[in-house]
């Protein structure tokens, strides 16, 4: 490798030009009167609007025994309102050319339009309309529910890597409600009611709870002015409360899980830690761990599928994952599909064995200066996808960061060290903390 | 994409046609049709803003290129073409472009192989002689080819016990015949591993060639500087390459097929023979299968299957243009002990829809979401780089973008009544289902 390295392009650093705009010069904040926070993202290139609600409300806030109703929820605001007709609000949509939809996660359920920009004050009239004013009745319930269990079948029923992967989060998390399925569990989306729907609208869905996200041909002022108009009027929910799941106690013994399935084709290994999230004004951990992973799994040049599909071939693929914004404590992955003749066994053993001598090694200089290049010319790309700017903010606010952390976010991953990112591994690589799952065929003893 | 300047150009740009196409009355899209010195066609889109440009290329043939016996050879020569060239070995090519920030896509389909570029403005030289190297000096390494061939094999493995892809390979055998799309392009384990390092050589060699490609740009770049860019990137490219395969007469008759397999939620493909592109009847019929089936909430499939009766999450038809065949087709997936009643509607809509049509409403709803739809795609640099090579492969040219809703706007409820009995052909309508389905058997049997 470092032959080749020299001979190449590989080793000229390039500097990003001084005069390119960041993400933040095309961002406007403010927060209206009533608590709700406006995000503007500003795009002139097409003459394209991406409307968007989050609500600071997802699957890991329900209550107990009600799994899925966040979700199910989601699906019911498309249902009438009290000026809408059941499946009105997408049909306008449509007719205006645009398309809508709307998407749930453990941290927050979203509403989004996409629509020419001079029909924006259209669709935020009837998103602020159904932020309050849902109708909904017993056949709505029946006809939808068995819609969301013909999605959890298409998502998970029909798929073993997805009901694995379900069993390995309810082990990794002993008490909070991430180890429940964002679609919920069978058995409870089967008795989901009116009344259950209802009391989580209720108390979430409000503009104290809420962020409006608009993306592209708009000015701020006019973005602000609308929202005014048609958020502005709705009142804050005092009955809100504290943002507070139940946490995870220390972790003390590690958890192994066979998961054995007549249609796995290809058996693998996957082990999760219990990991730090992106936390408000503390995010250094977390560019660690985000770092780690690239060092490790980010592709051809990374750590194991160096030691794991080249230097040996032990391995398909081998990779590292984490995912930093999470309201509460996440987690970090490390994976590896073990080549043809290779046991699940020896695949893991393998893998523990290149992570312990990645600690010992370190960390090579140019594969870290590379990463971060990427993440410089990430800010340039970003511009051209302005829908994707906007998810970050959603998806960031929502899991309790501010606009500043957002911002602060890629200075924060320059800023970090080779130093920084072997301390975070060495502690967040804790088997006491961890969940190890073999997907495997049982059809087979051994491979 | 508001108004950009056309520069004058001299130099290696051979010859340049400039369109300022007004996309519905909302937005303009500045095509740019170059001619470059050494041939090659090319449309850009200047779009300064930003520093960075997107680049398409396609080549015509793709997979249905692959010699009789070498199925998957096509598939496997893609996937080695970012695994090492020229100087650099696997890791170095990766770590080279790691170091531009420049991300390649290499891709293949029944139809072509394609290639999406992304590089910045600050290193374009750099970043596309990389590019260059993958596609005229691919080293096809050994150990490359073992490392690519076992991830190739592990998602054939992986793709026999994923219903929806057991569907598409029961479908693609029925409705192909003899044809190289009645397969994977992806081939079979013996296929694959029977492939040698020549063999994808002659893939190589026989598929990425300069009289089959198409090309796109937008972003940073002028006309000038791209057809340089051009020229540098593919004039050492094959002149010609593999004979182009033939067409395909689809025929099916009514009835279902039923692929056994322990999954809770059947999946089922269903359809028959289509309409082409350059049909007088296309227009009419695009637009009566969106209202019909074509994905958004409102369809008349997804009303009945979904809404009214919560048959099933997802529901849609499309009409889907091959190369060399046309076809119309849907997908939905419902439980095994509903599967039965979900195909009893959709038979029923077929039948109702050939017969009457679509109501006024549902024509003029129709319209008006494609209309209003359209501009909205051209809304990034990728997206058009995209667009204008998907153009100029069905042959289109840039004033289609101008004269494009208007052929939406001329359909009538004549031309729809008309269509309606061309696009969906209840005596041709065959369910593929794959699952444990309840009440449902093979017909006719076979």
């Amino acid at each position: 490798m470092r032959r080749l390295a020299t001979a190449c392009v590989a080793l000229v650093t390039w500097a990003l030009p001084a005069h390119a705009q960041t993400i933040d010069d095309y961002v406007t904040t403010f927060t209206l009167d009533n608590g709700m926070d406006v995000v503007v993202i500003e795009d002139h290139r097409a003459p394209v609007v991406t409307n968007m609600v989050w609500y600071k409300a997802g699957s890991a806030d329900e209550p107990p025994g009600s799994s899925g109703v966040a979700h199910f929820l989601e699906h019911l605001l498309f249902k009438g309102t009290e000026t809408l007709a059941p499946g009105e609000f997408s049909k306008t949509v449509a007719a205006n050319g645009g398309t809508d939809n709307a998407f749930t996660s453990y941290d927050y359920t979203g509403y989004y339009q996409r629509i020419a920009a001079d029909r924006l004050e259209l669709v935020m009239k009837m998103e602020a309309d159904r932020m309050v004013k849902l109708q909904l009745d017993e056949a709505d319930i029946l006809t939808e529910r068995d819609v969301i269990i013909e999605e959890r079948n298409t998502r998970t029923e029909n798929d073993p890597g997805a009901l694995f992967g379900e069993q390995r989060n309810a082990a990794l998390y002993l008490n909070h409600p991430y180890g429940t399925p964002i679609i919920g569990w069978r058995h409870e989306m089967e008795t989901l009611n009116l009344q259950q729907a209802l009391a989580y609208y209720e108390k979430f869905y409000a503009p104290n709870n809420a962020i409006l996200i608009v993306a592209g041909d708009v000015l701020p002022e006019d973005v602000r002015a609308l929202a005014e108009k048609y958020f502005g009027p709705i009142p804050a929910n005092p009955e809100l409360g504290d943002r507070v799941r139940p946490q995870e106690p220390p972790q003390t013994a590690e958890r192994r899980l066979q998961f054995k399935d007549p249609r796995v084709a290809q058996p693998y290994v996957i082990r999760s830690y219990l990991a730090p999230e992106r936390d408000p004004g503390a995010q250094e951990k977390a560019a660690a761990l985000s770092l780690l992973s690239e060092v490790l799994g980010g592709g051809q040049t990374s750590v194991l599928s160096k030691k794991l599909q080249f230097d040996t071939q032990t391995a398909v693929y081998a990779g590292a994952f984490y995912r930093g914004l999470s309201y509460d404590d996440t987690s970090f992955g490390l994976i590896i599909v073990p080549s043809e003749g290779v046991t699940l066994q020896e695949a893991e053993d393998a893998l523990d064995q290149a992570v312990a001598e990645f600690l010992e090694e370190g960390i090579d200089d140019e594969q870290l200066e590379r990463i971060k290049f990427q993440l410089k010319a990430q800010q340039i790309y970003a511009l051209d996808n302005i829908e994707g700017i906007a998810r970050r903010y959603g998806s960031s606010l929502t899991a309790g960061l501010t606009v500043e952390d957002v911002q602060a976010w890629p200075d924060i991953l320059q800023a970090t060290t080779e130093e920084d990112i072997l301390a975070a591994a060495r502690e967040v690589f804790n088997r006491d903390a961890s969940v190890t799952g073999w997907l495997m065929s049982d059809t087979e003893v051994t491979q | 994409m508001k108004h950009l300047i056309t520069r004058t150009l001299t130099g290696a740009l051979a010859g340049i046609a400039t369109y300022l196409l007004p996309v519905g009355a909302m937005a303009d899209v500045d095509i740019q049709e170059i001619t470059t010195e050494a041939g090659f066609q090319a449309w850009l889109v200047e779009e300064p803003t930003i520093p960075f440009v997107s680049l398409e290329l396609r080549f015509e043939g793709g997979a249905s290129l692959d010699p009789e016996g070498k199925r998957g050879v096509t598939n496997l020569m893609v996937g080695l073409l970012e695994e090492g060239s020229g100087d650099l070995d696997a890791r170095g090519f990766a770590e080279a472009q790691e170091a531009l920030a420049a991300s390649f896509g290499y891709d293949v389909s029944d139809d072509s192989i394609s290639v999406s570029a992304r590089f910045l403005t600050e290193n374009q030289t750099e970043a596309m002689a990389l590019l260059r190297e993958s596609l005229i000096n691919p080293r096809f390494d050994q150990d490359a080819i073992d490392r690519v061939r076992a991830q190739v094999i592990s998602s054939i493995r992986s793709d026999a016990t994923d219903p929806d892809t057991i569907a598409r390979k029961a479908a693609s055998a029925k409705l192909y015949g003899d044809h190289p799309y009645a397969t994977m392009i992806d081939g079979t384990e013996d296929s694959v591993t029977a492939l040698t390092r020549d063999d994808l050589i002659a893939a190589h060699k026989g598929t990425i060639a300069k009289d089959r490609i198409y090309i796109g740009a937008a972003g940073d770049i002028t006309a000038e500087e791209l057809s340089k860019l051009i020229d540098a990137l593919l004039a050492d490219l094959p002149e010609t390459g593999l004979p182009l395969p033939q067409d395909v007469d689809i025929t099916t008759t009514a009835g279902i097929t039923v692929v056994p397999f322990d999954v809770p939620q059947s999946v089922a493909l269903f359809g028959h023979r289509g309409i082409p592109r350059d049909d007088p009847d296309f227009f009419p019929a695009f637009v009566l299968n969106h209202a019909f089936g074509g994905g958004g909430f409102e369809s008349r499939l997804m009303t009945e299957v979904r809404e009214k009766r919560g048959l099933t999450y997802g529901i849609y038809s499309y009409i889907l243009n091959k190369r060399h065949a046309d076809l119309m087709m849907g997908r939905v997936a419902s439980a095994n002990d509903r599967i039965a009643e979900a195909i009893d509607v959709i038979k029923a809509e077929w039948a109702e829809v050939a017969e009457n049509g679509i109501s006024e409403e549902a024509l003029e709803e129709a319209k008006t979401y494609l209309t209003g739809a359209y501009p909205l795609r051209f809304d990034s640099n990728a997206a058009i780089a995209d667009i204008m090579v998907g153009m100029q492969f069905m042959g289109l040219t840039p004033e289609y973008i101008t004269s494009r809703n208007d052929r939406v706007d001329a359909v009538t409820m004549d031309d729809i009544k008309r269509v309606a009995k061309r696009l969906l052909l209840t005596d041709e309508l065959h369910f593929v289902v794959v699952g444990q389905p309840e009440g449902l058997e093979s017909t006719p049997s076979q």
